[in-house]
């Protein structure tokens, strides 16, 4: 006896629902028939679908909702690789290649080019030495590997990131309407917990390609340089903007000239968000084969190794010390250049 | 003098609102700008602005915060899109104009000088007053050459190299108006130019305009509140109330002759023996008095003219212009000028 039975009783849809097959019976049902006692309000079950699967086994089970996606997705799947596969390809070229370059360039060249990198960038010297000093010490405990791999996924993702992410932001910044529309999509890259979307994308690729956590850590990444782009050209000082039409600049030149360069502080500060968060990623994407500190971490955790999890963890808090140091000494550099 | 027409606005309407259509036919059939903000929910910007505006002359629009200025100015190189009426600019109606001929018109026509300068802080100085040159396309190096001449004109030597951050207010408004003669328009838009300045720097600033023009001959559009300014540099004066012009014409004769309580108010204040010049208060006529103590030029101001006569109210002067007599001045003429046209009880400054 299930508990709404008098529902489809009443309503005269029991030849509707079927012959009730009791050959299946909840502990919670056995106990209660055990006991004698009917049902009384306080034990009254929320009519979900699985309670009015009971009562009517026309009624599709919340099991049925999500095989349900399951089974849709993997109809869908093979259209979707046929068109994202060889978009994505690239993305797994310039993986393998920047893995293979950081990988195959000795370190006695690495060190050096990273650290003239660094003085580019922020033109301290104080920083370099900083920087030098960490990615010595990573070395000397043998982690210079790990740190290079994670380095080189850092690098061709958040250049991808800002590759798309200041088009997406600037577009937006243009278009209320497109900024309604892309708001929503951002937050929820952002709310998602990363776990999730690597399920889809382990369905759509082959754990073996590199592209699966890159695409992981593009959706997650990219969110800050989208949405700081386009706060940073929508804060452009409004006189200035006008002052540009008053002297008849074209869209364009306005763009280049003045919002783009405006803006650049404010971009800067999504670029180096999105280094950070392409950094967490990467963590988390060495479930999915991605190489780097992250595979140490997993480790850590698998075997309970404490102290590879812990000497890793701060092989990555290195890491993202000299990537914000760095990023924020250029932006530093920018915001000076023009208050 | 030639009163070639540069600049003629016709019947121009602003409103703001969702359906400035409706809302027009309303303000047309009477309504003001508070009933039509209280019934109908649009605000009424500029209402019937009829201006003509000379060419080589100063023509300052002037007004409270609030009474469409601004707007008004933008309507000239069509910042802001009127909602009624016809702007002409050399024969031409602007509003009727594509977006390259607007372009055009504001990259060769008119320049712009704003209140709050509007340079772009990443560019230096010299890039700045270049940019109306490299903005049309010319070679970078004609352009700064062009830009740097200008910078010196306005007085501002050796800050080619700097960024506008580092420039005092005043600095920065000097390349303002440098950028905006380097676009070498026959037409310069002022908006509030000097409000922002203290008023030391705004008399500086005031002087090197008035001494610019004199060699230019610009036809220069001033928006101010400030009568003080606004009277030193107008050839024609216009006063904005609430979106409409309250009277329009030369500041001496509106001086004398103030035909609105509201401007009565408004000029109450000022030091009328600096405005008011020989020529709106003397009696014309070839006569040659008894008392004649000299001859004074005709564009002479009050105040200079007492301190010639050292207050004696007895002697008359001749006024010459241009080496002839146009006129005879009685020195009890000039203290009556002086003596300001009263503001009716119960005037409109009660109610501010």
């Amino acid at each position: 006896m299930a508990t709404y039975d008098f529902i489809f009783d009443s309503l005269g849809l029991r030849s509707w629902c079927g012959e009730k097959t009791d050959a299946t019976m909840s502990m919670a049902d056995l106990l209660r028939s055990r006991s004698g006692q009917d049902l009384t309000i306080w034990e009254l079950p929320f009519p979900s679908l699985d309670n009015l699967h009971d009562a009517c086994p026309a009624i599709a089970q919340t099991r049925g909702l999500t095989s349900g996606l399951e089974s849709g997705f993997l109809t869908v799947k093979d259209s979707l690789q046929f068109f994202l596969d060889p978009i994505t390809q690239p993305l797994s070229w310039l993986l393998n290649g920047a893995l293979a370059t950081f990988d195959t360039v000795p370190w006695w060249l690495m060190i050096p080019a990273l650290l003239v990198v660094v003085f580019i960038a922020s033109k301290s010297w104080k920083l370099v030495s900083l920087v030098a000093s960490f990615i010595l010490f990573l070395a000397f405990i043998d982690h210079y590997d790990y740190a290079m791999q994670t380095l080189a996924i850092i690098f061709v993702c958040s250049f991808i990131c800002v590759l798309f992410g200041v088009p997406i932001g600037i577009a937006m910044s243009r278009s209320d309407g497109l900024q309604r529309g892309i708001i929503p999509v951002l937050d929820m890259l952002q709310t998602l917990p990363p776990f999730v979307y690597l399920i889809p994308l382990i369905f759509l690729f082959s754990v073996t390609e590199p592209k699966l956590y890159g695409i992981a850590i593009i959706l997650y990444a990219i969110v800050p340089v989208i949405r700081l782009t386009n706060l940073g050209i929508r804060l452009v000082d409004k006189d200035v903007i006008e002052a540009a039409d008053a002297f008849g600049m074209t869209d364009q030149q306005k763009l280049y000239r003045v919002q783009v360069p405006l803006a650049l502080p404010n971009i800067m500060a999504g670029v180096n968000q999105t280094i950070m968060m392409s950094l967490a990623m990467v963590v988390i994407a060495s479930l999915v084969s991605a190489p780097g500190l992250g595979v140490l971490v997993l480790r850590g955790i698998r075997n309970l190794e404490l102290g590879v999890g812990l000497v890793s963890g701060l092989g990555i808090v290195l890491l993202a010390i000299i990537l914000d140091r760095v990023t924020k000494a250029a932006l530093a550099r920018v915001n000076t250049s023009q208050q | 003098m030639s009163q070639e027409i540069k600049i003629s606005i016709q019947h121009l309407y602003k409103i703001f609102g969702d359906d400035p259509e409706t809302a027009i036919e309303h303000v047309r059939a009477g309504t003001g700008k508070a009933d039509l903000l209280e019934q109908y929910a649009h605000v009424l910007g500029l209402q019937d602005i009829n201006v003509d505006i000379v060419a080589g002359k100063i023509t300052v629009i002037m007004g409270l915060s609030g009474s469409g200025k601004s707007t008004l100015i933008r309507h000239l190189n069509r910042l802001i899109e009127p909602t009624a009426g016809e702007v002409i600019v050399d024969g031409e109606d602007v509003l009727a104009y594509s977006e390259e001929q607007l372009r055009q018109l504001r990259r060769e026509k008119m320049s712009m000088v704003f209140q709050k300068f509007a340079l772009l802080p990443h560019r230096t100085v010299l890039e700045n007053a270049a940019t109306p040159l490299i903005v049309r396309g010319e070679d970078k190096d004609s352009a700064t050459e062009e830009g740097h001449k200008w910078l010196e004109r306005v007085g501002l030597q050796g800050n080619d190299n700097q960024h506008p951050h580092q420039l005092s207010g005043g600095m920065q408004q000097r390349v303002g108006i440098a950028r905006a003669l380097t676009s070498n328009s026959d037409i310069m838009l002022m908006d509030e130019a000097f409000s922002a300045l203290d008023p030391l720097i705004r008399t500086d600033m005031q002087d090197l305009l008035l001494e610019l023009q004199q060699e230019l001959h610009k036809t220069i559009v001033f928006i101010t509140h400030d009568l003080d300014e606004a009277l030193k540099l107008a050839d024609h004066l216009v006063i904005l109330k609430d979106g409409y012009i309250v009277q329009q014409g030369e500041p001496q004769e509106i001086l004398l002759h103030p035909n609105d309580p509201y401007i009565i108010d408004f000029i109450s204040d000022i030091n009328r023996a600096r405005v008011l010049r020989v020529r709106s208060v003397m009696d014309q006529g070839k006569g040659k008095p008894d008392n004649l103590a000299g001859d004074v030029d005709a564009d002479d101001n009050l105040e200079s003219l007492i301190a010639k006569s050292e207050g004696d109210t007895q002697i008359c002067y001749r006024v010459m212009s241009n080496g002839k007599q146009v006129g005879v001045l009685d020195m009890k003429d000039l203290v009556k000028a002086l003596v300001p046209t009263s503001a009716p009880e119960g005037s409109e400054r009660a109610s501010y």
